[in-house]
């Protein structure tokens, strides 16, 4: 008997009792599902939820191969055994030393946030009685991407009980969320546990442990892992250029470093009619808008070159897109279907605020400049609010409208 | 025309601990509870919890000027013009409040310190005003005086039980002892790479804190849940 054969009669046996949804869940997982349609069929679309999120993943694929390679190019480059590369098929960032530097500390990154997430939302499907959602598949592979290398597994563990149970299950599971699952995962972490997802030290794997053997006693040079919003925060001097920037050979969370191939994973959602374009693009144009008015700002020399906001606020405007993790949220988060508004004037209110409040909250918030996540958050809380507004005006135009015929 | 007696209708003399008047004790604890069912007081279930020793310190003053208050409107209920009969029981509240805040400074005064405002606050905690116009208004002074007792002792029970988690996941004591080891010296749990959880210090986790303890109640006990 094969597999698919023995789950099919797993479930048979187990139908009606409450362990059923863990078995219809691993046999939807892994093949199509035997039910078909039992009152008459309408509409067939393949494009099911599980295909959304398949969509999504395929997206998401090249930055974490990228992430994967550029983890171990950042550590052995901070550690000294290799050069800094110029082009983007540079030897010394493809190598397999890289690549299973990679492995060995993004794999479990992955594997934890699969495992400890399915498992709550296996806990809670057979709990409460329903089918497993397949709504974690991205989820889960959106949170080893977006935290830093070095993230010890339990705080990942923990924060991801957290997300799943407080961000999504209490308000009834995948489609009734208002809060995007991933970044409540990584909000949490970061008022959790401020020192592992901030500061020089945790974007570069072994820079704390250099760090603490230097504490120790030993004579080594430290490392500094500084992410470009970091050093702009400080108001220090940026040593990657633009073109690293965009390629995405600079330190910072594990997927979110290469802007191409999130241009690349955009295209691909855009193509796909998964992701939004309205959103991407409202968002990119409120970076823009918000970073030329504070280039405005520091042209008109309204603030001088001693503020604390300067390095960020001079900053081109452009170069907010390529930095930090904006590019990433704005593709990837800011279009998740369930917490982005629905209506399209709705999207374009909701993508152009979350760009324009990334900017905001990056130059005057330097304890921590990464400002796309608080963005995301709040526009989710609002997204309902958008909507409403925007039907109400629709309902609004049409009275109007059907005033004027009938007087 | 007929002789009008005078008939006392005395009533029955109650126990002073009857049934109906231990509810009236127990009832707030769980499930008339101030905080989960009612949700009231909750500001400054957010403002104080990060720590047990305030905690308790509130529960204790709390449960003392809504024993005594409820005691003093109950007296007074009748000759209280109902007109003015809010800015009465703010009086009285604030007369109760600054007693203890008095008391407080004088024989705790790094704790009056660490509780700065809040203790001044209790005068705007829902949880006082409502017992006065709920209950002590209409009830006499003993059932009063358990009434006040039991709501504020339910108010601090949840007040212990926010602060409990959240002393210990945030800062990893309780009362200020290290139970869980020492952070710097990386004794105990911490020597495992545990660390404690700052979130929890935060004011967010007290809500979150206050809502899982909420779902938990009503999920052991059906009849809470609302319909809607």
């Amino acid at each position: 008997m094969s597999l698919k054969d023995k789950l099919h009669s797993l479930k048979l046996k187990y139908k009606g009792k409450k362990m059923a949804p863990a078995f219809n869940a691993i046999h939807t997982f892994l093949y199509l599902p035997n039910e078909i349609t039992h009152s008459g069929a309408h509409v067939r679309g393949a494009d099911d939820l599980k295909r959304t999120m398949n969509t999504v993943i395929m997206a998401l694929l090249p930055c974490l191969i990228f992430g994967m390679f550029n983890a171990g190019y950042q550590h052995h480059l901070a550690i000294g055994e290799i050069t800094a590369v110029d082009g983007f098929f540079g030897s010394a960032f493809w190598s397999i030393d890289n690549l299973v530097v990679g492995l060995w500390k993004v794999l479990p990154l992955v594997v934890i946030s699969y495992g400890v997430g399915l498992a709550v939302e296996f806990l809670f499907a057979v709990i409460k009685g329903h089918e497993v959602e397949e709504g974690y598949l991205v989820t889960g592979m959106l949170v080893p991407l977006i935290v830093p290398v070095d993230t010890p597994l339990w705080m990942l563990a923990v924060a991801v009980v957290f997300g799943v149970v407080i961000g999504k299950e209490v308000f009834g599971g995948t489609g009734m969320n208002i809060l995007n699952p991933a970044l409540t995962i990584r909000a949490f972490l970061f008022f959790a546990y401020p020192t592992w997802m901030s500061g020089d030290k945790v974007w570069v794997h072994g820079a704390v442990e250099r760090a603490n053997e230097i504490a120790g006693g030993a004579q080594l040079d430290a490392i500094s892992g500084e992410t470009v919003l970091g050093a702009l925060a400080q108001g220090k001097q940026v040593a990657y250029s633009a073109s690293d920037m965009f390629l995405g050979f600079i330190p910072g969370s594990v997927g979110e470093t290469s802007a191409l191939l999130i241009l690349l994973g955009a295209l691909f959602l855009v193509f796909t009619k998964i992701g939004s374009w309205r959103i991407m693009l409202s968002a990119v144009l409120g970076a823009l808008v918000m970073g030329l008015i504070f280039n405005g700002v520091v042209s008109a020399e309204w603030i001088g070159t001693g503020s604390k906001f300067y390095s960020l606020m001079s900053t081109e405007f452009w170069h907010h897109l390529i930095i930090g993790g904006f590019a990433f949220g704005v593709v990837f988060m800011a279009t998740d279907p369930v917490t982005a508004s629905q209506t399209n004037k709705g999207k374009w209110i909701y993508g152009f605020l979350i760009g324009f409040i990334s900017i905001l909250i990056r130059v005057f918030n330097p304890a921590y400049p990464e400002g796309v996540m608080l963005a995301i958050l709040l526009m989710n809380v609002f997204a309902p609010t958008v909507d409403h507004y925007v039907v109400q005006g629709n309902i609004k135009k049409r009275m109007k409208r059907l005033k004027v015929k009938t007087a | 025309m007929a002789e009008v007696t005078e008939q006392k209708v005395k009533e029955p003399k109650e126990p002073l601990f009857s049934k109906k008047n231990k509810k009236l004790l127990t009832d707030p604890l769980a499930d008339n509870n101030p905080i989960t069912i009612q949700v009231l007081g909750i500001c400054s279930a957010l403002a104080i919890t990060a720590q047990l020793k305030p905690s308790i310190v509130m529960a204790i003053s709390v449960i003392f000027v809504l024993g005594v208050g409820n005691v003093v409107i109950s007296l007074m209920r009748n000759i209280i013009p109902s007109k003015i009969r809010i800015i009465v029981q703010l009086v009285v509240v604030a007369a109760l409040v600054i007693i203890v805040d008095q008391v407080l400074k004088a024989f705790a005064y790094t704790l009056s310190k660490e509780l700065s405002v809040f203790i001044g606050l209790i005068i705007t905690n829902c949880i006082i005003m409502g017992r006065f116009e709920a209950f002590a208004l209409g009830n006499g002074p003993w059932k009063s005086f358990l009434d006040g007792v039991g709501n504020a002792a339910g108010y601090g029970l949840l007040l212990v039980i926010v602060a409990f988690f959240r002393e210990l996941l945030g800062s990893g004591t309780l009362f200020g002892i290290k139970v869980l080891g020492d952070p710097i010296e990386k004794t105990g749990l911490y020597a495992f790479g545990y660390e404690n959880n700052g979130f929890m210090v935060l004011a967010p986790m007290a809500l979150i804190t206050v809502g899982v303890i909420i779902w938990v109640q009503r999920s052991k006990n059906k009849a809470l849940i609302e319909d809607h």
